[in-house]
């Protein structure tokens, strides 16, 4: 009960943390970005993304992750990320009709083509990214307070 | 199609002793293999974008499962009536099997589906969307409609939780609480 409130766990996992962190967040920002060429998308690279920050928090503890992305900051990328969606889908009007493909579509297998999907994919990858972040940090973090109280 | 049904049995047998075992860390261990065998069935039927759903997903539902059960004591709900749960799980399932084989039947073989809508999105959508993953196209493109509800749900159950969980809600009276403990 007193790992999460020190500072984490030992010296090898936080240096090898150090260094794979960054890749795992690279990774999936590749995975969303390449969504409409390769396989991957927005949920799946969201929740990549989402698995960097709890990979912070698992080594580092609950303060160095919170620092680097705070609970009102995760909770506005949230909401960004459904009006975000949602004005993609109502400017599909401009096209004709809701989630209409107004942007041009460029070359296939291109890294800028298929008009309005990659936007999509960021939107999407936003909202699960923050969302799931969110939900972990309540459920795993925060919710083991009173229990530790009660057992002392 | 052998290494098929390998999976199927090694899920089965890891549900088994999922329910079975007493630990619950053993638990939450044997359903993270049942999850990892299932996103190899997803890559054995030639499906990665859900193979890397599935894998990405049972990765942090482990780690908040075996996060919240590794150091608690949760108690072990063994009720009196075992015969009338077993007689009425047994009964649900010979009826769900009868409904079944009688279902079943009607559907295509394995690997050989009814192509009526699918056919289209396949022959038209890399002109149509400009996407060359099929599944994108699909479900960002031309059933975004549906995406779009799958978000509202996802953004739903997250203020849920955070209503439920937050600890300014179970607050006493007078007693104040620091903005980081919310």
């Amino acid at each position: 009960m007193s790992r999460e409130k020190t500072k984490g766990m030992s010296i090898i996992v936080k240096t090898i943390t150090r260094l794979t962190v960054g890749l795992v967040l690279l990774y999936g920002i590749y995975i969303v970005l390449h969504g409409h060429v390769s396989p991957g998308g927005g949920f799946a690279g969201g929740v990549i993304i989402t698995l960097s920050f709890v990979h912070l928090v698992l080594a580092y503890g609950k303060d160095t992750a919170l620092k680097k992305l705070s609970k009102a900051r995760a909770s506005f990328l949230e909401n960004m990320g459904a009006i975000l969606f949602l004005s993609i889908a109502l400017l599909g009007f401009m096209g004709g009709y809701f989630f209409s493909n107004f942007i041009p579509k460029g070359e296939p297998f291109h890294l800028f083509s298929a008009g309005i999907i990659p936007i999509s994919n960021i939107a999407i990858s936003l909202k699960v990214g923050a969302g799931l972040f969110s939900i972990f940090v309540a459920l795993v973090l925060l919710k083991l307070k009173p229990t530790s109280e009660k057992k002392k | 199609m052998v290494e098929l049904y390998i999976l199927l049995i090694f899920m089965i047998v890891g549900a088994i002793i999922a329910i079975e075992v007493k630990d619950l860390l053993s638990s939450v261990v044997a359903v993270g293999a049942v999850g990892l065998a299932l996103s190899i069935v997803f890559l054995v039927l030639k499906a990665p974008d859900v193979a890397i759903t599935q894998l990405v997903v049972e990765l942090l539902c482990l780690i908040i499962l075996i996060r919240a059960t590794l150091k608690r004591d949760l108690p072990f709900s063994t009720s009196g009536r075992w015969f009338l749960n077993t007689m009425i799980t047994i009964g649900f399932i010979i009826v769900l099997l009868l409904v079944a084989a009688k279902s079943f039947t009607d559907l295509p073989p394995f690997g050989f589906p009814i192509m009526r809508v699918a056919s289209h999105y396949l022959n038209n959508g890399l002109s149509q969307t400009g996407a060359s993953n099929i599944v994108s196209a699909v479900i960002l493109d031309y059933r975004a409609y549906d995406t779009l509800g799958e978000a509202t749900v996802l953004f739903t159950a997250v203020i849920g939780v955070l209503a439920i969980v937050r600890r300014i809600g179970r607050k006493k009276v007078g007693e104040k609480v620091k903005e980081e403990d919310e």
